[in-house]
């Protein structure tokens, strides 16, 4: 128990954060037009590609001759890249086609 | 200590990035600049990660090769596939997405659990386990939802007992995860719970129907961002956290959204696929001796050419004949020659909400002959023609009058209530809720068989015949 209470106050501030962006997140999406739900959807889907971070700093503190850490970070640092890259892309050309003709 | 610091800033500036990017995204004007705002965020987070991060050892990012190795396959892959995929294939490559997504957040958690010491609390063991187990459920989910609409995955199957068997493995998942955490901390454990979710995330999607793989696909998408939120937990990395957390929040509420646009709740469309039960087939059969009306393109065209007002009721057939850019020749002949055209968007049209949007637009329909439901429901009265395009369920008027239909409660598009209403579709196939539609017996109904756009074209030979 006491261990779960010190990782709650060292991490008091994430966990601020944690609960506030919940809101932000409900928040921000609350009056969409459902046209845009696929758009928004896949735009979301973009972001939490965010999730290369943790790729970069396993990849980047993989020691030399760990293979397993090494081959297994790296998968993750292009599944991620996938997950960004392709996720803003497709997006795009998703809205591409709303602009307004003329 | 100073190069933390703008590490810091950085993150401040990717997370605000992230959060007037989405804001952005909801609205049709903003929505392409918001998506390069986020984007803009995301490499402004991914670069800074690169050259300024330090551990807790304060050991800055090495192996630089391998990272950026890997981030160029990933861009030249993931840059190639989006740029390729088809208008109609959008969804599953949103959904393959995600799953990568997933499986990144599995190995990092999977590494991580490598690098544990003998006093790491077990509350920081339990996010990484919680990472794993997030992640690969969506990530097996994702490519199952994948391979069901790539049609590579044809039926819907459902294992004896389905529902206890995956409430089963979801306690002991749990169980496993908590043990794990706070007994004892073994590798060959870690990867039983790997396993099983994996497994946990196929026997989830697995029984759910193709037309409401969007909805799954929207709740797989918030589970990576919370996800992608452990390990902002795990290592103290802000950005992470905000990212992953909207689109846990914003992610879950926008499958919501879609669940009340077909009028159903999430839980029914987990637990209660539809398209197998008895009592749906037998009823079927109750109008199935009816006469339905065949028609032929010639009659359709003089039908349509002294028509004053036709509706386009377009669905996910539109979307598989490609048949977008012929509905849009029809469309400008007959506009030409006075008659009003509009198309009316249901809310789950197609495979996803907004897909019939983005196809037609494609086509260079303007946008505003695009007429949502709500707004053009009462303007089927007072229409002579309903073109309806490979769409069954959305107007399908079970909906509204059969309470024992499993649609009841949907809105639909009142298309029955039209002068003449004109059906193209390929057979008498039931739609993708697996149910027969009334709305082809009735007196005003034509149907018009073949594949959508060679039978519009065939319409569109015929009306220019006519000049």
């Amino acid at each position: 128990m006491d261990s779960t209470i010190t990782f709650i106050g060292e991490n008091i501030q994430l966990i601020y954060i944690l609960i506030l962006s919940i809101f932000v997140g409900i928040e921000v999406i609350s009056k969409v037009p459902s046209a845009l739900h696929t758009p928004l959807m896949s735009g979301a889907n973009a972001i939490h590609g965010v999730v290369i971070i943790g790729a970069i700093i396993v990849m980047g503190h993989a020691e030399a001759g760990n293979w397993p850490a090494l081959i297994l970070g790296f998968l993750a640092v292009i599944l991620g890249t996938l997950n960004v890259v392709g996720g803003f892309v497709v997006t795009d050309r998703m809205l591409e086609m709303f602009k307004k003709k003329k | 200590m100073i190069q933390q610091y703008w590490l810091y800033l950085i993150y401040l500036l990717g997370s605000v990035f992230f959060i007037v990017g989405l804001k952005m995204l909801s609205g049709p004007k903003t929505a392409r600049n918001g998506n390069f705002l986020a984007a803009a965020g995301m490499t402004l987070a991914i670069l800074g990660t690169i050259f300024m991060h330090k551990n807790e050892e304060g050991e800055s990012i090495g192996n630089y090769a391998w990272i950026f190795g890997g981030i160029a396959i990933g861009t030249v892959l993931g840059w190639i596939s989006a740029k390729k995929v088809k208008m109609t294939a959008m969804p599953q490559m949103v959904s393959l997405f995600n799953g990568m997504g997933g499986a990144c957040a599995a190995l990092i958690s999977l590494v991580e659990f490598g690098h544990l010491h003998g006093d790491t609390p077990p509350v920081t063991i339990l996010t990484i386990v919680a990472g794993l187990v997030i992640g690969s459920v969506s990530f097996s989910g994702s490519i199952i939802a994948y391979a069901k609409l790539q049609e590579i995955l044809k039926k819907t199957f459902k294992l004896p007992a389905q529902n206890i068997l995956t409430i089963i493995l979801l306690v002991s998942i749990l169980g496993l995860s908590i043990y794990l955490s706070f007994g004892h901390a073994s590798t060959a454990l870690l990867y039983v719970i790997f396993a099983l979710s994996l497994a946990y995330g196929i026997l989830f999607v697995l029984p759910i129907g193709g037309a409401d793989m969007p909805v799954v696909i929207s709740l797989l998408n918030s589970f990576t961002g919370v996800a992608a939120a452990f390990g902002g937990f795990l290592y103290d990395n802000q950005v992470m956290l905000t990212g992953g957390i909207l689109v846990g929040s914003a992610g879950t509420l926008l499958t919501i959204l879609m669940c009340n646009a077909m009028n159903r709740s999430l839980t029914n469309v987990i637990f209660g696929s539809f398209g197998g039960g008895g009592a749906t087939a037998g009823e079927a059969s109750t109008f199935a001796g009816g006469s339905v009306k065949s028609s032929t393109p010639s009659d359709i065209a003089i039908l349509m050419n002294y028509a004053q007002k036709v509706i386009v009721v377009p669905g996910y057939g539109l979307a598989v004949a490609q048949a977008q850019h012929v509905i849009h020749e029809l469309e400008a002949i007959l506009e030409k020659r006075g008659v009003e055209v509009k198309y009316a968007i249901h809310p789950v049209a197609g495979r996803m909400p907004g897909h019939m949007n983005v196809l037609l637009a494609e086509s260079n329909v303007a946008y505003d002959k695009l007429v949502e439901m709500e707004e053009i429901n009462d303007q089927f009265a007072t229409t002579d023609v309903v073109f309806v395009v490979g769409a069954n369920d959305v107007v399908n008027p079970a909906a509204r009058s059969n309470p024992a239909s499993p649609i009841y409660g949907m809105p639909i598009l009142n298309a029955d209530k039209a002068r003449t209403v004109i059906v193209s579709k390929r057979s008498m196939a039931a739609g993708y809720a697996g149910i027969d539609n009334e709305l082809f017996y009735y007196p005003n109904c034509l149907m018009l068989f073949g594949d959508a756009k060679d039978s519009i074209t065939k319409v569109v030979a015929e009306l220019k015949g006519m000049d």
